[in-house]
């Protein structure tokens, strides 16, 4: 059976994510966000879980996610916000975070709650894919849950390859050599390496993150890839407009 | 048991690399190479020639008369205050910065809390000429400002972390995000053994020059290469990993790790992980670490800003859970009067950091006949105004 995912990607059309860090800008703010994004047409969330030290995120993430700590997020309270979501939305989720905070609640029982609420895939950036194969890929299994592993313009084709084989959903392609929110726009040695991957072949299709932030580098990244994850640029514009920004900021990123 | 890294990089349950995809390169690029690259001829002779010439290695294997006769047994300080630039530190940087060279790196970054480390790599830096850059929290920055002077001088950029609580937790999240940005051309050079494999076994072995001296040292004057007790402070762990190096599969030698208990373990004030960790994966590695039940890192407290981490390096967390080794907290109060101790008995200022391995004298029973080795890691200078204002000089 295919989760909604798998289910998303296989339908015809760009995919178009949106990134927003858990108890941010607000700590009730995780619901109504999510829903006015799928009203606003966007196919897919990810769901980020705040954590003290955000080695693979620039300012803007890291900022969110101090502020969220501070409102009292916690793993608990997303899971206890989440309970009903199912009701509301039916987009995929994916939940993005850092491997400690899973880690203290229990592996198992963070994928047990993962199930029961209809998560759909985790992007956990520090849990290395040698070890999610060794120790964690049965538990991820057992509970629908399918985790999505990043590469880099340095990953090699033939580690592209062995993480092709242990992804059940896409490939986080991650556009250049940096933390979230940095690039200022895509040149050609971009293209290049969205169009090199792309020539691959893989069995999963790929979706760009980092350095997306409006139409332009929106158009770039999907032009030989399924789609593009948006995060930084959407939580600067919560900042600035709050929730009520959100239905502009998709359109002027993917007009109807 | 053995106490040395596996094949996979973990001591007992402890190490790993959990790393984002970003730096998997670089550190694939590291663990492929550093066995390979520090055996070679070359390597050795250029590393020993510049421990000597240049560190001022051997450091002297000091009996320390009067500290003995006061606490009734052997003690023995081993002196790595007197190596170039103060402290242990400069072992790893040499190390680290001819590995860097061979791998053609032209950049260098490195962390730092007290500054030490700091000092150390921009020393390399500048004796190499090659590009330093030092990430220093905003609030380490303020408090140690003679070593942001002396990194200046010699060239180093300084970058405040301003991040978090802006110290060297912190100061290490920045390192690690400039190297996720500069993947190809930069090496960072970790100040201690903690990190993602290979790190913790690399330091291991550069600093691990300190037991492989007390070894012919102590069998010069004691007739024997062991020590009854080898002592060391640990923060990350690195001068205490390479004092223990050649002994950890000695089990006759008693391991002691001095940690910093701040103003005391339940104060919620304090650094000593070993009591107030649990395993929790840190900059890249799975060890022991001070945390929050939902998993989020929290900030230790020290006098000692060399002891102020809130995690321990992998083999450190794989010597307490074994019980290989006993763990000690020390509280401010117990390693400043130490430090002055020692200042007054044998003309000696230890940094704050060491101070809080001699204070276990006043809290421990030795036997006379036990010969203790303790690692003087590093001299106070650094430390003179937190001394002059704790003691009001």
């Amino acid at each position: 059976m295919k989760n909604r995912i798998q289910q998303k990607l296989s339908e015809d059309g760009k995919i178009l994510s949106i990134y927003f860090t858990a108890g941010y800008p607000n700590i009730n703010d995780t619901v109504p966000i999510l829903r006015s994004l799928e009203e606003n047409g966007v196919d897919m969330v990810e769901i980020g879980l705040p954590f003290s030290d955000p080695l693979a995120d620039g300012p803007v993430i890291q900022a969110s996610s101090t502020t969220a700590l501070k409102n009292g997020m916690t793993t608990a309270k997303l899971f206890d916000q989440l309970k009903e979501v199912r009701k509301t939305v039916s987009i995929p989720l994916v939940l993005m975070g850092y491997f400690n905070p899973v880690l203290q609640y229990g592996v198992e029982a963070f994928c047990k709650q993962c199930e029961a609420i209809g998560i759909d895939g985790l992007i956990l950036p520090d849990l290395p894919l040698a070890e999610y194969n060794l120790h964690y890929r049965p538990v991820f299994e057992c509970h629908g849950l399918t985790n999505i592993f990043l590469i880099t313009p340095q990953t090699s084709e033939e580690r592209i390859r062995e993480i092709d084989k242990a992804s059940r959903a896409f490939i986080y392609m991650v556009s250049s050599a940096s933390t979230t929110g940095k690039t200022s726009g895509f040149g050609t040695e971009h293209s290049d390496y969205f169009k090199r991957v792309s020539a691959m072949n893989l069995e999963n299709p790929q979706v760009v993150g980092f350095g997306i932030k409006d139409r332009e580098t929106y158009n770039t990244a999907t032009q030989f890839t399924k789609g593009a994850i948006i995060g930084s640029a959407f939580i600067k514009m919560l900042n600035e407009s709050g929730i009520k920004g959100i239905p502009n900021f998709v359109r002027s990123i993917r007009p109807v | 048991m053995s106490y040395h890294v596996n094949e996979q990089g973990y001591y007992g349950d402890f190490g790993g690399a959990y790393i984002p995809e970003m730096l998997y390169p670089n550190v694939e690029e590291l663990r492929q190479n550093y066995l390979k690259i520090t055996s070679e001829e070359s390597f050795r002779k250029e590393f020993d020639d510049l421990l000597r010439d240049y560190v001022g290695r051997p450091t002297p294997l000091y009996f320390a008369n009067r500290l003995s006769e006061k606490y009734k047994t052997r003690i023995y300080l081993k002196r790595e205050d007197l190596c170039h630039t103060g402290a242990h530190k400069v072992n790893n940087t040499i190390g680290q910065i001819l590995l860097a060279k061979r791998l053609g790196k032209n950049r260098i970054i490195a962390e730092t809390g007290a500054g030490q480390h700091g000092v150390a790599t921009a020393t390399v830096c500048a004796l190499m000429g090659i590009e330093c850059v030092v990430y220093m929290g905003e609030i380490d920055i303020e408090r140690q400002a003679p070593n942001v002077a002396r990194m200046k001088m010699l060239g180093a950029t300084v970058v405040p972390a301003t991040s978090g609580s802006k110290t060297l937790k912190d100061a290490t999240n920045e390192a690690i995000r400039d190297w996720i940005n500069n993947p190809t051309n930069t090496h960072y050079i970790i100040g201690s053994v903690v990190g993602p494999h290979p790190y913790p076994d690399m330091v291991a072995r550069f600093q691990s020059v300190i037991s492989r001296e007390i070894k012919w040292q102590l069998k010069q004057v004691e007739c024997r290469e062991e020590p009854d007790y080898i002592v060391a402070c640990v923060g990350g762990g690195s001068n205490a990993a390479g004092a223990y190096y050649h002994y950890l599969d000695q089990p006759e030698v008693n391991i002691i790790a001095v940690e910093a208990a701040g103003k005391g373990i339940d104060t919620g004030e304090s650094a000593a992980t070993s009591v107030l960790g649990k395993t929790g994966i840190i900059h890249g590695s799975k060890t022991l670490l001070m945390q929050t039940p939902d998993g989020q890192i929290t900030e230790p407290y020290s006098i000692s800003a060399g002891l102020d981490y809130p995690g321990v390096g992998p083999m450190h967390a794989h010597l307490y859970a074994s019980g290989r080794g006993e763990f000690m907290s020390i509280t401010d109060k117990q390693a400043m009067e130490a430090g002055l101790e020692l200042s007054k008995l044998e003309g000696i200022i230890p940094a704050i950091e060491t101070s809080h391995a001699l204070a276990i004298f006043s809290q421990r029973k030795f036997n006379p006949a036990d010969v203790i080795v303790v690692n003087l890691s590093g001299r106070g200078d650094k430390d003179l105004n937190t001394y002059i204002n704790y003691f009001d000089l």
